[in-house]
């Protein structure tokens, strides 16, 4: 029994999906700390958060969350061709246009942001609406897609990088790492499924 | 066993850039153990200064404000960059791959930026207290820490930020390697408890530490443009603060305390030469106290003005960590009835660590219960609790590791005498330290405060005195463990014959951690007291 081989690190299958499995528990936590300061300031506030959530940009939001889940869709494809020895061709390709609609995701988001700044939603001493818990909610907001815009651009240079790295046939642009980086990005987007409705649909009809 | 000709990971290249670059997980192991002294002796150097001050009742020797920032470099410097590090970084860098029979962590580069991080992290915090400091204490509670502080408190939490991206990865690191790299045959049930120690850890790093990254973003937010979500001046909530804040914080405190609990539950059964007692209530107890370690922190706000129905949740919930805690130190007893006891240093720090972890616990009850809790909420009742259980347990029982695998990490022996000295000297300067303060708080003297009624004074005395007896504990392992660098006999590679995989290999190991597969045996902790002790005889 003594003769059995140690496992080698880095070669066990699974260790690097493992890995970003236990890295994305961790976000949920790290994101988890804003949704309960969410729930706490619409659960006082609900009249500040009606209000001011009628002036986020839902026709963005909206354009964002279609680029967001087609951005899934479209990782979702090339981690299939990338297995699939008759598609492999397209892998690259794929990748660079999930980076491309993330591109498009944060410069909408840019858009929405600099409107947002010359309508004084900024919170601080000019902030434009009166309602209370308005500027508790758009601080919220900067800072849940702020940081969501982070993980974002981190998504966007590591699939651009992947993409890079498979059409030219670098070894460490392999199937398990592009499947890594689509965990990922699945769960970027999965975030802004959530921060979508909570953010722009609270009471839209009122 | 040609200990002395062949190579080990300290041969493997020489230079300061080999060392630097390695992604070998000893080699991380001691370079973790370099920065974390360093940061130790600092956090030390500032509690000596709080203790000189509190020597007597005047505020005769630093005024009101280097003393608020003494207490928090103090307590930032030793949670964030001494204990939650400690043991998990060093030691259990260095012996998890061992124990499991792996030649590596599952993620070796990382383990390498992991060091790095707490280290930039480390600078970063240190630069803020050379800056001038910060005078919230460790708590960072709100609105002080947002409004009203004048001190260096967004640097100090970047700091304090960077250093818990190096725990989560080294959580992560840990969780993947048991997981994916144990040697064949090596089933959960036959894990050592250490690395059921750092299983548990490591799962509260990761889930934990990320609530305080992102208490930390926004209460950095908050400070800069007072966006007002913990600030009641701008409309937030500091209540809402602490929530966030403990429930990163209380679990912090397991992870101190399981890793310590590991390193004892490897020691009692070596010198004992029994087989730990009831080794699967071990592995349950570690987790349990890690997933209600999760569902206690409303236990730090008990006079915050949260609702009384929370407060009486939080507190059942606190009693019943108690029960697997009980459980463990139960266990460690049972495990030296009838043994064949031998006091060796690690021994005698791993015996100090069960009567201190003990009556740290149930001061620990006392705090849970409500009504008490009122009463000695902020006095020095609070500070000699958490002492007993970071100092008393996690420091001891990181001495006791270090003394148990000095030889296998060295390949020297430390001198036995002098680390006989050492422990006892810690374990006097612990108690004289800390017990005079138990009365203090049951007396109503509250923390924080550099002054204080000269009734006090006597039991601030011994308190003092004991702070320089456990100063001299503390100073004498660095010397006499880096003289036995050069010095110190040959170990051999299993001086205390322990049966753990880690001691199979050579002492100091190979980089690849085994010339040959390890022997995984059919039972774990497989001691017995009839058996020749071959090492007995050459420590003494």
């Amino acid at each position: 029994m003594s003769s059995v081989a140690l496992p080698e690190p880095h070669a066990e299958p699974g260790t690097g999906k493992l890995g970003m499995w236990v890295f994305l528990a961790s976000e949920v936590l790290f994101f988890g700390g804003l949704f309960l300061a969410y729930l706490y300031g619409r659960t006082h506030w609900p009249l500040g958060w009606a209000a001011a959530s009628r002036h986020t940009d839902v026709v963005l939001g909206t354009v964002n969350t279609a680029l967001l889940l087609t951005s899934s869709a479209v990782i979702a494809l090339a981690v299939a061709c990338e297995e699939d020895e008759r598609q492999r061709r397209w892998t690259a390709r794929l990748l660079a246009l999930t980076a491309a609609l993330g591109s498009a995701f944060l410069a909408i988001k840019g858009v929405e942001y600099h409107a947002e700044w010359r309508e004084h939603l900024f919170p601080g001493p000019s902030f434009a609406l009166d309602t209370p818990g308005a500027q508790e909610f758009f601080a919220l907001y900067f800072v849940m897609t702020g940081l969501h815009g982070v993980h974002m651009i981190v998504g966007i240079a590591a699939l651009a990088i992947l993409a890079h790295g498979r059409r030219h046939e670098r070894d460490w642009a392999r199937a398990d790492h592009i499947e890594i980086a689509a965990l990922y990005w699945h769960f970027v987007d999965i975030v802004w499924i959530f921060l979508y409705p909570l953010l722009y649909l609270v009471q839209r009809h009122g | 066993m040609t200990t002395s000709t062949t190579t080990s990971y300290l041969d493997d290249g020489l230079t300061i850039r080999s060392w630097l670059t390695t992604t070998d997980h000893k080699r991380i192991a001691i370079l973790y153990a370099i920065a974390i002294t360093a940061f130790f002796f600092v956090g030390g150097a500032a509690a000596t200064i709080i203790r000189l001050e509190l020597a007597t009742p005047q505020g005769d020797l630093v005024s009101n404000d280097a003393y608020n920032k003494l207490f928090t470099a103090h307590g930032v410097i030793m949670v964030w960059l001494f204990l939650i590090p400690s043991i998990p970084s060093v030691l259990g860098n260095f012996l998890l791959p061992l124990m499991i029979g792996a030649k590596d962590l599952a993620f070796p580069r990382l383990n390498l930026m992991s060091w790095y991080l707490y280290v930039a992290g480390g600078l970063v915090t240190l630069e803020a207290l050379f800056l001038g400091g910060v005078d919230t204490g460790w708590t960072f509670y709100t609105p002080y820490s947002t409004m009203f502080s004048n001190t260096y408190v967004v640097l100090t939490l970047v700091g304090i930020f960077i250093v818990g991206f190096s725990s989560i990865l080294t959580g992560l690191n840990f969780i993947v390697t048991i997981h994916t790299l144990r040697a064949p045959r090596m089933g959960w049930f036959k894990l050592p408890l250490f690395a059921w120690g750092m299983y548990a850890t490591s799962l509260i790093l990761v889930l934990a530490t990320p609530v305080l990254a992102i208490t930390v973003v926004l209460l950095v937010a908050e400070r800069l443009f007072q966006i007002g979500i913990f600030d009641p001046a701008f409309g937030g909530d500091p209540l809402l603060f602490q929530h966030l804040f403990w429930f990163y914080s209380h679990p912090a405190v397991y992870v101190m305390i399981l890793p310590a609990m590991g390193v004892v539950s490897e020691i009692i059964p070596c010198f004992a030469r029994r087989p730990i007692f009831g080794y699967r209530s071990m592995a349950y107890a570690i987790m349990t106290i890690a997933s209600v370690g999760f569902l206690v922190w409303g236990h730090h706000m008990f006079v915050s003005g949260q609702s009384l129905t929370a407060s009486m949740v939080f507190s059942l919930l606190s009693f019943i960590v108690a029960i697997p805690s009980a459980i463990k130190v139960f266990n460690w007893t049972a495990t030296l009835y009838k043994g064949s006891i031998r006091f060796d240093a690690p021994m005698l720090y791993a015996l100090g660590f069960i009567g201190l972890f003990t009556i740290g616990g149930l001061t620990g009850l006392f705090l849970a219960s409500l009504a008490l809790d009122v009463h000695l909420t902020d006095t020095y009742f609070v500070v000699a609790h958490f002492h007993y259980i970071m100092v008393g347990g996690a420091v001891m029982a990181y001495f006791a590791g270090l003394h148990f695998w000095w030889p296998k990490v060295t390949g020297r022996m430390y001198p036995p005498t002098w680390a006989r000295i050492a422990a006892v000297l810690v374990f006097i300067g612990f108690n004289l330290t800390f017990f005079p303060q138990f009365l203090l708080g049951a007396e109503g003297m509250p923390r924080r405060y550099h002054t204080y009624p000269p009734q006090f004074q006597v039991l601030n005395l011994f308190s003092s005195a004991g702070a320089g007896v456990l100063a001299i504990g503390y100073l004498l392992p660095l010397v006499y463990l880096a003289w036995s660098l050069r010095h110190g006999a040959r170990a051999g590679d299993n001086p205390f014959g322990a049966k753990g995989l880690e001691w199979q290999t050579r002492s100091p190991p190979p980089t690849h951690n085994f010339d040959t597969p390890p022997n995984v045996p059919d039972i774990v902790y497989d001691y017995r007291v009839d058996e020749p002790d071959p090492a007995a005889e050459a420590v003494r």
